[in-house]
């Protein structure tokens, strides 16, 4: 996976993702797709590019349960989420949705970098600066859940929870 | 071993004793959504061919997000609900009913038990000793189609709270306080559990407003020991057989202990845009307020309507500062009016909304113009909360807020003639 960074700060919360003033747009995620993350930055969603990555610093995502935060940045097209680190619900409705998240170092990427992300070797490789950034890995049970295309896919596959 | 409420709760859920650190799939009580979330519940379920929930008397759709809806879109996607509600049996709790974790405290959750809510503040059930927890659509709705769910046991944060308040100090105080302290990812993953004289003397609406805001501090659930004033609130709801005793286990392993003097607490009020950024509320005097709002699931209850009222009896709120109450259910509603506070707050010059969520999710009822100050009893100041991302909201107890509203600026209760 390549593509460009774009960078936020801490504690992005699903309100600057998906705004409670979107709530009508629910029931058309493509359509609220277009306003993704639009009051942290409201360049990206018209200027990204799809398999670019999210790179945030601490707590991304903390605030409401509403799923829509994760299917929209994923319906956007962004390859990844990459933060120091992320708030509880948003985290499991992320990988319920097949969004993959990556918490690393951010302070190493800088705005417009381009990487490449290598989950299977842990890596993010910064291509702009040559560094190589660590991952911390997620636990198993997401990495079942992501392997099998999120937890709808894994109950339909398994007919119950086949994690533990 | 000996356990924190956590790790008992999800034991006695998970068929084996587990600790801390442990995945484990448990049984899950009581399912809930609202109209936020609800109707990707139910498409999530549709599309996997699900056509049955497996207790419908225990599968709860809350219509208190946009309640009245606003909108045609909104109008729509309650439909679904209904429908939902109609085809599967389970409960459907219409506009006017309330807020969601207000009716699952009055009605539906009890002690011991597992809910989950897809709504982050889920969590105020864990003021009943039950594990109550937000997740999303889909979490839910295989809780919903399967009668369980998978849970990491978290690791505990015990808040060990001892002493008086001040006169003009409450819980609202103390679980920002506690916030300001530990950041708002201070306790991600971790339960807090809320121990010491101060939780033992509160009665049940305190200990709602402090495990309604666990969240705000990142964590996944806010629980408190079961006691005869638990026991009493379930009585007076029509639940006084669910009564369970819920204890720590003395020796249980705690990540981290806090201790809080309730005593040198002051008024405090959370500064935009993150619940963490605490200050005096003494220290703001200089900020002008625009509107008050007075509600949602974290000091809507007829408690919090008292303190208000007491307040607000025979003085005019500030003509420049609009002032919104909602009761958070139609019984607060109804106790509101039964004991005359309705008619204190609109002789007042305050309006009196639908019981719901209202403008705390920035759908109706109460959006911030370019600029705008808001102080509010509700549990979140993110930057856009409000339906306005240019909007500053500032969160407060109820006290701090009646007196607001009448001076047209943030002010400290403890100055109030």
């Amino acid at each position: 996976m390549k593509g460009k960074a774009w960078k936020f700060g801490d504690d992005i919360s699903t309100d600057h993702i998906a705004p409670g003033r979107l709530f009508h747009l629910r029931s058309n995620l493509p359509e609220m797709a277009k306003h993704v993350l639009e009051d942290a930055d409201p360049q990206f969603a018209s200027k990204m590019s799809k398999g670019d990555f999210v790179v945030a610093g601490n707590n991304f995502g903390l605030g409401s349960s509403r799923e829509h935060a994760p299917t929209i940045i994923k319906l956007a097209g962004v390859n990844a989420v990459l933060a120091k680190s992320f708030a509880r619900i948003f985290f499991r409705n992320a990988i319920n949705i097949g969004l993959l998240l990556v918490e690393c170092d951010t302070d190493k990427i800088n705005a417009g970098d381009e990487l490449e992300l290598d989950v299977k070797k842990g890596l993010v490789k910064n291509l702009t600066t040559g560094e190589n950034i660590k991952i911390t890995p997620l636990p198993d049970v997401m990495i079942k859940i992501l392997d099998d295309g999120g937890l709808m896919a894994h109950i339909k596959k398994h007919g119950k929870f086949d994690l533990v | 071993m000996p356990q924190t409420i956590a790790e008992k709760i999800i034991s006695a859920h998970g068929g084996r004793a587990v600790k801390a650190g442990e995945f484990v799939i448990a049984d899950v009580d009581v399912t809930a959504v609202q109209d936020g979330t609800g109707p990707l519940t139910v498409a999530e379920l549709k599309k996997a061919g699900f056509t049955k929930v497996v207790n419908p008397k225990r599968t709860i759709l809350f219509i208190d997000h946009a309640a009245p809806s606003p909108r045609s879109e909104l109008s729509n996607s309650q439909i679904v609900l209904r429908n939902f509600a109609k085809e599967t049996g389970a409960i459907l709790s219409e506009i006017g009913e309330g807020v969601c974790h207000q009716l699952l405290a009055e009605k539906y959750v009890n002690p011991g038990e597992i809910l989950i809510g897809a709504d982050s503040h889920t969590c105020t059930g864990g003021a009943l000793g039950a594990f109550a927890t937000g997740m999303g659509s889909t979490d839910v709705a295989i809780g919903m189609a399967l009668g369980k769910t998978w849970l990491k046991v978290p690791e505990t944060f015990k808040i060990a709270v001892n002493g008086k308040f001040k006169k003009g100090v409450g819980a609202k105080d103390l679980i920002l306080h506690l916030i300001g302290l530990i950041g708002a990812d201070g306790a991600t993953y971790k339960s807090l559990e809320f121990h010491g004289d101060t939780v033992k003397n509160m009665n049940m609406a305190d200990r709602f407003t402090l495990a309604n805001m666990a969240v705000e501090a990142g964590a996944k659930a806010g629980l408190f020991e079961t006691d005869e004033t638990t026991r009493a609130y379930l009585k007076e709801h029509g639940r006084g057989d669910k009564f369970k005793l819920i204890q720590a286990d003395e020796g249980a392993k705690y990540e981290r202990v806090i201790e809080i003097d309730a005593s040198k607490l002051e008024p405090v009020v959370s500064c935009p845009h993150t619940v963490d950024n605490v200050k005096p509320a003494a220290q703001l005097k200089n900020i002008k307020v625009d509107q008050i709002f007075i509600g949602t699931c974290t000091n809507g209850r007829i408690e919090d309507l008292r303190t208000a009222a007491k307040i607000l009896k025979g003085k005019k709120v500030n003509a420049g500062t609009r002032t919104f109450i909602t009761p958070a259910s139609r019984d607060v509603m109804l106790a509101a009016l039964k004991e005359g506070l309705i008619e204190i707050f609109v002789e007042g010059g305050a309006s009196v909304q639908t019981p719901g969520c209202g403008p705390c999710v920035g759908v109706h009822g109460g959006i911030l113009g370019d600029g705008e100050v808001c102080l509010s009893t509700q549990n979140r100041n993110f930057q856009g909360r409000m339906g306005n991302p240019k909007g500053n909201i500032y969160l407060c107890s109820p006290a701090t807020a009646a007196c607001s509203a009448v001076n047209g600026y943030i002010s400290d209760p403890r100055d109030m003639k």
